[in-house]
Order: C-alpha cells, then structure tokens, then sequence
C-alpha cells in the first residue's frame, strides 16, 4: 500500500507577523506514513516541535474535509499543492516519496496580509460578499419553494458557481494577485438564480468595485485560477460577471 | 434559578402559532436601542444574527473562525428535512413530528418537536428565496431522497454539500445586515466567559486571537449557537476546532447541561487507519438510499478480507450477510443511526470486520449501479446492451447523485468505491445533549439562550439524519428572533450595559487568571496529547456501549488526567500573540471537565435509549431496553467540582404513545 517511515525535508515559511520580516527554515519530519494527509504530517512536525519546546508552525485549518475553505498553503508553487480539485487538507502523503522535500509557503498577496507563519488575513473577501453577494430578502417574506421552477440545468450551473469555498487559492495562483474568480462565481451563482436576477445589475457593480478597493489585481485572463481552484470553478464564470458588469455599466441609470 | 420547561397550554398543532401570536413584543424604536450578543456563525447562530439584524436589534456577531462563512455547519452533506409533501408520499407536519420523536427514542419534548416540523416548510421557502441552488427534479420542481428512519421521501438537497450551501445562505443574510450596520461583526474572536449581572446574561469577555488581548462586550442578552461537544472524543466528524467551551464556560456559571451522554455515533464514516490520525470523515447517510451494507457471512472470509488475501468483489452473493436488510427488514439499509451503528459493532465484535483494524464493514453500490444502468439503458432505447455498458451507464448515474462523496472517499482511502465496496465504520458525529432551554430556547439563567446543536431540545436520544440543518435554521430564523422577545419586552428600560461594570471586570480577571494558569505550567506535555488521551477514555468507556463498571472506571480515569494536565501541559509562545496551542489548550481543560459529566450522565441513566445503549439493559435480541417508569426525564445536571447536582424535567406525552421503537 505504500511507505510506512519516508523521510522528508520541508522547507517552511516563518514571520512572526504581518510587519516583521519572514524567511524560510529547513525541518526534517521521519517516520510519515503514506497514509497521512498532509496536515496530519505538519500535526507530527508539530508535536515535534513542542517536545523541543520550539514554537510549531502556525497553519490555519479546520474541516480537514475539503469543505471549510479555511486551509491554504502553497505546497511546491502549487496553491493547495500538486493535486487536481483537492484542498491542503484531502491531500494525502502517498503523493509523495521518501526522500522529497517539499516548500511550504502561505497565500502571497497585498489582500491578505500575513498574520503569522503561513497564516493570512482573508477578511477583504467577506468585505466583497458584503457589498452585494446576497439577495435582500428578509426572513419570513418567502413565497413558496415551488413557486418558481427552476431548469435542472440551470440550478446545476448555479450550483457549479456557489461551490467556491472561500479559500483564495485562486488569488494565489494569480500572478496579478486578482480575486475575479472568487467575485463572479458569486455573480454568477446568484445570476444565473431567478431570485438573485432583480438586483443583479447593482450587484456586480458593487462587488468588483470592492473588489479592487481591496487591493486585489484585475484579471487578465491567465487562467490559472481555474487550473488551481480545489472545486474546479471555470472561468466561464468570469465571462458571466464580464457581461453583468458591461450591461449594467452601459444600461446604468445611477 | 426558573427550571420550567414554560411549553404554552392547549393543543400540540396550535401552541406555536397561539404562543406567537400573544407574546410580548418590542416596538421598532426600543429594538433599535437593545443590543444581542450572538456567538457562532454557523447555521443556528449566523441565521439567529441576521434576522435579529433585520428585525432592527444591534446585533454583536462572534466567531473563531476567520470569516463566519466557515462554521461546521458547513460540513453538513446529505440534505435538510422539512414536511412539504411535495412528493405526495404521505408527509405531513404530524408525521415529522412523530419520525423525530420516535427517531429520539421518546427522550424530546413534545411541544418542542412539533414546533420544528411546523416551521420546515419555511426555512425551505426562505433558502429558495435567498438563492440557494437546490437539486431540482426536469420539471424544475425542488427534489427529494431519503434519509434514515423514516418511510416518506422529505429530504432537500444541493448535491452533497447541502449544508454549505444554506450555510451560505445564512452568510450571504448576516452578511447584508453586516453592510447595513445592523450587525457588527467580530471574527477571529473566543468567547472565554459570560457576564452575569444581577442574575442575568449581560456579556461576554472574548479573546481577540490574533492579539491574544481580552475584551469586555456587553449587551442586554447573550445567544450561543456554539455548535455540540463531539470532539470531547478527539476523534470525531466534527472539525478540527468544533469545541464545548462556550456552552461549558456558561454551566460553570450556573447554566444546567443537559442530557450529556445522548452523542451520536454516526453508522458511515471512513474507518480510523492509523495513531497519527486527526480526525474522521463521513461519508453521507444519503448513501444508505443506494448502497447495501454487508459483511461476510463467514470469520474466514472476513480474516481473508483483513490480510488483503481477498477483496469484498471476490465474496458469493451467497456467502455475504447483508445483516440490516436481514434483522430489519421493513426499514433495511436506512435504519436510524443508532441502530445502523450497533448493528455494525456487533458484526465486527463477531469477528466480520473488513479492515486489517477489524473495525469496518462494507457499503456496497454495484447492486445500484446494474439497476439504474438498467433504466438508463432503458430510456435510451438500448434493450440489449451489455454488462459492461450497464455498468458504465450506472456508474455514471451514481456519479451524478453521490460524485463528490465518491471522490471524497477516493482521496483518502486512494480506492475507488465505483469498483470495490467502501469501508466504513461508525464515528462519532452529532451531541443530542446540551445545554437546557425552555420552550424560549432560554437557559436557566435568565437572557441566555441556546440554539441549534449548542441546546438539547429536539433530538431526545438519537437524532434522525438531515434534521440537524432543520434544527438549527429552524431555532435561528424562526423561533429564536421571536421567542428572544418575551425576555427583551421586559428590558426596554434598562440602559445600555455598562462593559466596565464590576461583574465584567471580575470576569475578565478570573479568565486572564485561567490562561495565565496554563501558561505557566510549563510541563512537557502538549495540549493535542492529553486531548487523544482523553478521547481514548471517552471511546473506550463512554461510546457505542456503556456499563456501570466502565463508566465508574472512566470517571476516575478523566480525574486523574486532569490532575495530569494541570501540572504537566506545555503551551509554547505567549498569552499576547496569536497562538493556537493555547486556544486548543484553553478547549481541552474544558472536555476534561465535560468528558466526566459525561460519564456521570451516562452512569445515571440506568436504561438504553437511542444513542444511548447501557449493555446491562438490553432485549433478548440485543436491542435497546427503555425503561420509561424511571428515566423519562431530562437529565438537566448542575455543575459541581466534586459533585454535580441532578435536576430532572419530566417528558409528559400527551399525543404520542410510548412504545418500544421497532424498525423490523
């Protein structure tokens, strides 16, 4: 099934905080078993770490299920690390070999600053879905669930979009730092909703406004988003938040 | 201290709606001058802000997390109750009533169940509303499955994520009410104490994370939708940070717990591989729909299977126990949990497991896969396609309902269940015990309230799957934002809570004396350690079965590690920086308490009811012996150091009659 004690040597980002200067430190780890996910090798770095009475690596986690979007780490250059459509956290140590070394590093980006280790700040992406990445409806005036039919197709669409977890892989994997594709797959998500559509206009307005307030890049079409988001979210989505954001710009009355 | 469980009189099917529409109620212009501190951001929290926010309350939200987007609710796969009958099966409002408190094993409140079915229907209508992309049937109609435990087809879904995405929803909500300042939002921010101030809850000292630096936050009443207590078992469904401290915090200062022991062991779940595990995944109760759990009928073929000399594929139709359908054939693979759980203990105790642990037994999906390969072949007009090509049709037809679990389950096993059976085991996932609240959802201490998996109320001994979504929108949007009202009518006059009053800065001091405590210990022991030691005892003694002996034996077991902690712990770093060791130290001293309450419970409780099973009282056939002359009641447990009080709130069964739970 695989090995039971590979040997490896990490190469780890260290900074005490945001405004301190960080560098790389070279650990050994023994004894990891191809079994373990990946954070479960950190976990065994750690313990060793606090047995010599060291300060262990701070790395922010917490479903260890793909689900959560709080893990990060850029594992090899690769934001989440090696793998297609996995989190830092459903990536398992059979996917490396004995011997490796592997270079950690935290999500890079002026919008999210770091807060310690390989830890960063992702607020400015809650501030993004509060400038419009909902629809204003207050509790209780709901009609019924079935009162509005909605294709299968279309709902799977909606559904491919809103599976973003949040996490900023994709600003990561950005060499402009751009959080476009996080942006449209919540424009698109509640586009592509008939419920989401009567303040759609305003809605992708507000939300690149506030995205770029924040500090993220614009796009230019790279694509390695795509290529590194952990749901597979397409670009596709960007099309669709393009055409939201010109037709409301060019239709705008405000 | 009130102890009443306050249930309004009259008919079960009018309480809710005749109590809503007479209790007090705040006019617009005093909501606006009282505050709410809401703590927890996931389903019963996030949705208890938002609609508090839109009801015009300053709402103070909290989170650990560094967004609320990320609370465990997230997790949540299978799908949602609620009794619209859309599928026209027979589902009504009384049936989700009745599933829920037969499916808790006759250990809930009445008017409290009733009340959570009567409003499914709407957090349905309200998730549509707010754009949550549920599955949909070709006439665009919402779509339904099954769940354990029941006969009807009433769970909702979005893939298997549904959980994510009304925990979106919710966000999306909070989020608005956030944009308009009617909620002011705290991330990254511990609760390490409530404030008691003339008998009621008037705040919270917090722990700001990133700094370390504690902060006094007042407010005329405290909500926590903290979520359950399941990692007090260090391996478990839960997420990694998913702690009790906050409901412990408010026991310690006077809150009654409830019902402790009732955990949930969940049937399906990835079996444990190996010391260095952290935590367990779950593979959806939706599975159960398509899949067949079996084992071996035989030890040989089962040590065959363990040794790796056999595959599940190599074992005859003939030589496989499919032992749910066999011993419970009415309800066969979608047994409640509980059931589903014991049952497969008891095959691996028999020497069947699958796993080289022993500890496993499969879930199998070929028999589906040839089925709908069969229809699909059907629908496309190929009436003699071969195996091959009915197996790739199924596949892909399984893929399209479960394709995410499947890949889920490949990433961490690195097998492929489209070819060989999963390996599943059970797990603990879910806390029915919690803290006591009345039917206001309010604790004994007046202004604190609890919703979603942080209270006890709905789930009696076991709850059903899909319902923990229900429960905790249901407390959030529906009858927390009301209920809220009949303590705040009373408190129009009182002035904005003074955060620098005395009872604050007494409780800041006590928790900068709690942390200060464990830093200094200076031992050599991580906080992680002690946490997989307790969790050993707590499986070991307090999990799928419990005796008297054990019970005993693991109570003095937790003293004694505790004793341990205290004078062995190491936490690195300072108080004053971020530091995760020392909030996961904070959070273990906690379950060292919890974790003997458990056991204490567990040892009073001289019955076995749903989760529940005490081997000393069971059936002839091995099934769970209720014993209702004694132990209809609500374990509501007063803390003490040395020895916790009991207070009991008799369950009073007016519409439903008491009988042995049978699913055959």
């Amino acid at each position: 099934m695989g090995a039971d004690n590979m040997k490896l040597t990490l190469k780890i980002w260290r900074q005490q905080g945001e405004n301190t200067k960080g560098q790389f430190k070279t650990y050994q780890v023994d004894n990891v078993s191809s079994h373990m996910s990946f954070l479960e090798m950190l976990d065994v770095l750690n313990e060793q770490l606090v047995s010599q009475k060291e300060e262990p690596v701070a790395f922010e986690h917490d479903c260890r299920e793909g689900i959560c979007g709080t893990c990060s780490l850029v594992i090899n250059g690769y934001p989440h690390g090696p793998m297609q459509g996995t989190t830092t956290c459903q990536l398992h140590m059979r996917h490396f070999k004995d011997g490796d070394t592997i270079t950690i590093e935290p999500w890079r980006a002026a919008a999210f600053p770091v807060v310690k280790d390989l830890v960063v700040n992702r607020d400015s992406f809650d501030r993004i879905i509060q400038a419009g990445g909902y629809i204003s409806v207050n509790t209780g005036q709901a009609q019924d669930g079935n009162a509005i039919p909605i294709e299968k197709d279309q709902a799977n669409h909606a559904m491919d979009a809103a599976t973003c977890i949040g996490c900023g892989a994709c600003v990561a994997a950005c060499p402009n730092a751009s959080a476009m594709l996080f942006t449209a797959a919540k424009v698109s998500h509640l586009a592509q909703m008939p419920q989401g559509q009567v303040e759609a206009a305003e809605r992708a307005q507000r939300m690149v406004a506030q995205h770029d307030a924040e500090g993220f890049g614009r796009c230019s079409n790279v694509t390695a988003c795509e290529a590194e988001c952990p749901k597979g979210i397409s670009v596709e989505h960007i099309a669709r938040l393009n055409r939201e954001y010109l037709t409301s710009s060019i239709g705008s009355t405000k | 201290m009130p102890f009443q469980s306050n249930v309004p009189p009259g008919e079960l099917s009018e309480k809710w709606t005749k109590y809503r529409s007479s209790m007090p109620l705040v006019a617009p212009n005093n909501k606006r001058r009282l505050e709410v501190i809401v703590v927890g951001t996931g389903l019963a929290g996030g949705a208890a802000a938002a609609t508090l926010g839109e009801l015009g309350y300053n709402v103070k939200a909290f989170t650990f997390h560094d967004s609320p987007r990320r609370a465990h609710s997230i997790a949540a796969q299978g799908g949602i109750n609620a009794a619209k009958n859309y599928q026209n099966d027979g589902d009504s409002v009384y049936r989700l009533f009745y599933d829920t408190i037969k499916g808790g094993d006759y250990r809930s409140r009445e008017a409290n169940v009733h009340r959570l079915a009567e409003v499914s229907v709407n957090i349905i209508d309200q998730a549509v509303a707010q754009g949550v992309p549920f599955a949909r049937e070709y006439g665009g109609l919402l779509a339904n499955r099954s769940f354990g435990g029941v006969q009807v087809s009433r769970t909702f879904y979005a893939r298997g994520q549904t959980g994510q995405q009304l925990l979106l929803g919710a966000y999306q909500s909070l989020s608005r009410q956030i944009s308009l300042g009617n909620v002011q939002m705290f991330n990254r921010h511990e609760m390490v104490d409530v404030v008691i101030q003339d008998g009621k809850a008037r705040g919270i000292i917090a722990r700001n994370l990133l700094t370390g630096e504690l902060e006094r936050h007042a407010a005329h009443c405290v909500v926590l939708g903290t979520g359950g207590y399941g990692n007090v078992f260090y391996l478990s469904t839960n997420a990694m940070n998913s702690n009790g401290s906050a409901a412990w915090r408010v026991v310690k200062k006077g809150a009654y717990m409830a019902n402790p022991c009732f955990t949930q062991i969940h049937p399906t779940c990835i079996p444990v591989s190996g010391e260095y595990q952290s935590k367990l995944t779950l593979m959806s109760e939706s599975l159960r729909n398509d899949g067949r759990v079996w084992v071996p009928k035989n030890q040989e073929d089962a040590k065959a299977i363990r040794e790796g000399r056999k595959k599940g594929t190599d074992i005859a139709e003939e030589d496989r126990d499919y032992y749910l359908e066999r011993r419970y054939p009415a309800f066969g693979n979608l047994v409640p949990r509980d059931v589903a759980s014991r049952a497969a203990k008891t095959a691996c105790d028999e020497g069947l497991g699958v796993s080289p642990t022993g500890l496993a037994v499969f879930l199998d999906f070929a028999d589906a896969i040839m089925r709908y390969g069969k229809s699909r072949a059907n629908t496309l007009n190929e009436y003699n396609a071969s195996e091959a090509r009915i197996k790739e049709l199924g596949t892909a037809v399984v893929a399209e309902k479960y394709g995410n679990l499947f890949e889920m389950y490949e990433k961490i096993t690195g097998e492929n269940p489209y070819v060989m059976p999963m390996k599943i085991y059970p797990a603990v996932h879910y806390t029915m015990g919690g803290l006591w609240v009345d039917y206001n959802l309010q604790t004994n201490i007046p202004g604190l309230f609890a919703s979603g998996e942080a209270n006890f109320s709905d789930h009696g001994a076991n709850r059903l799957g899909a319902s923990a979504l229900m429960q905790g929108l249901a407390d959030g949007y529906f009858v927390l934002p009301y209920t809220i009202g009949t303590f705040l009518a009373d408190e129009i006059r009182t002035p904005t809570i003074d955060p620098d009053g005395a009872e604050f800065l007494a409780a800041e001091k006590e928790a900068q004396e709690r942390i200060d405590r464990l830093m200094s210990i200076g031992g050599n022991q991580s906080a992680e350690s002690f946490h997989r030691r307790l969790g050993k005892i707590m499986w070991e003694y307090c999990g799928m079965a419990r005796n008297a002996e054990g019970l005993t034996k693991g109570r003095q077991m937790i003293r004694e590690l505790r004793e341990e902690f205290y004078q062995d712990l190491f936490v690195p770093g300072s108080a004053k920086e971020y530091n995760p060791e020392l909030e996961k130290a904070l959070r273990v001293a906690d379950f060292l308490e919890l974790g003997e309450l458990m056991m204490l419970d567990a040892l009073d409780r001289q019955e076995s009811c749903g989760g529940h099973f005490r081997e000393e009282y069971q059936t002839e056939e091995g099934e769970a012996l209720r014993r209702d002359d004694e132990f209809a009641y609500v374990s509501a447990w007063e803390w003490d150091d040395n020895d916790p009080i009991l207070h009991k709130e008799e369950l009073i069964f007016e519409n439903v009659e008491l009988k042995t739970r049978s699913y055959k």
